[in-house]
């Protein structure tokens, strides 16, 4: 992995960060790379509340604000930014407003690299939104000073449209840190993990690829 | 949260009759669902603080329960009721899991604004 000045990592819900990008942000911050995420809701809207539940609809945001603080702190992100959005709602807010506060994030950080979701390519309407945001605002960027911009998608239809990702790190020196990340969000991977632990006791093949692996689309502007 | 006692539940529902009380009242399948099921089709809403009165409020059924609310010009209706819990701020919040524990349905009445 390249060594980055300030990597950026744009998100609307906590754990979002930890699925497929959190062994990248754990190598940059073991690179000492400044690390900044930035996060747009406290996934309100969560379906996951544990089996029985163990919280209700109301009191979920404020355990999964204190997950994802957590979760940084697992990673060794210094700089959390909770934007105050609310779940579900991220594309309904005004582009424009959306993009500026990106773009004052980039004016403020002057990261080397911003990572997102493929706008298009990213299933939810929170990550589409996010990351159309995020493209508006490196696009409107003259060419020569803009941020490298890496990508996740996971749409069914990704590769068929986009091609083979470009970039994949291979993150099994950090894959522990990544799993403690991904634990750190209880509330949504409890039920996940007991599915899992047996297969990652027995390194079963396709869930170390899928643990290991993090695959990034390098966004292609069209200047 | 608390499997509902219906008994219980009546009585808060009760208790906020002729008063003027926000509601909260979701339904989902979750964002994936279209995702990991292609035939299937993704549809929810929700609404937060709509400020109502109900002369009348009813929990039916044997589990999961259903509750309507007869407010002044029409009605608040749930489906799918497993769960409640009366909460510190004198919130009553319905809730229905399914069968993984996932929240599918939401109706929650309060005397004041939820944040």
């Amino acid at each position: 992995m390249e060594k980055e000045r300030h990597v950026l990592v744009v998100f609307p819900h906590p754990d979002d960060e930890a699925f497929g990008v959190s062994g990248t942000i754990a190598t940059h911050v073991k690179n000492g790379t400044p690390v900044t995420y930035a996060c747009l809701t406290l996934g309100e809207m969560g379906r996951n509340m544990g089996n029985p539940p163990f919280t209700n609809r109301e009191n979920l945001p404020k355990i999964r604000k204190q997950e994802l603080k957590e979760a940084a702190r697992v990673l060794g992100i210094q700089d959390l930014r909770m934007l105050g959005f609310r779940d579900k709602t991220v594309e309904f807010e005004d582009d424009e407003m959306l993009s500026n506060v990106i773009s004052g994030l980039i004016e403020e950080l002057n990261p080397s690299l911003v990572i997102t979701f493929y706008p298009g390519y990213s299933v939810h309407p929170d990550h589409e939104a996010t990351g159309a945001a995020v493209v508006r605002a490196v696009g409107k960027m003259p060419k020569a000073v803009r941020p490298k911009l890496h990508c996740v998608a996971f749409s069914n239809d990704c590769v068929e449209k986009l091609g083979e990702a470009d970039i994949i790190n291979n993150i099994s020196p950090v894959a522990e840190t990544k799993l403690a990340a991904i634990k750190a969000h209880r509330s949504q991977t409890e039920t996940m993990f007991k599915d899992m632990e047996e297969k990652l006791k027995n390194q079963d093949p396709q869930i170390m690829v899928w643990v290991n692996n993090e695959r990034f689309w390098t966004y292609k502007f069209s200047d | 949260m608390e499997s509902v006692d219906i008994k219980k539940v009546q009585e808060i529902i009760n208790h906020f009759a002729g008063k003027d009380v926000y509601i909260y009242l979701e339904t989902t399948n979750g964002a994936y669902a279209s995702h990991h099921n292609q035939q299937f089709f993704s549809a929810g809403a929700y609404i937060r603080n709509a400020l109502v009165r109900y002369e009348l409020g009813k929990i039916t059924g044997n589990g999961p329960f259903r509750v309507g609310l007869k407010i002044d010009l029409g009605w608040v209706y749930a489906e799918g009721i497993t769960h409640y819990e009366f909460d510190e701020f004198g919130r009553l919040l319905m809730a229905g899991h399914d069968y993984n524990g996932k929240l599918a349905v939401a109706l929650e009445i309060s005397e004041t604004p939820f944040e």
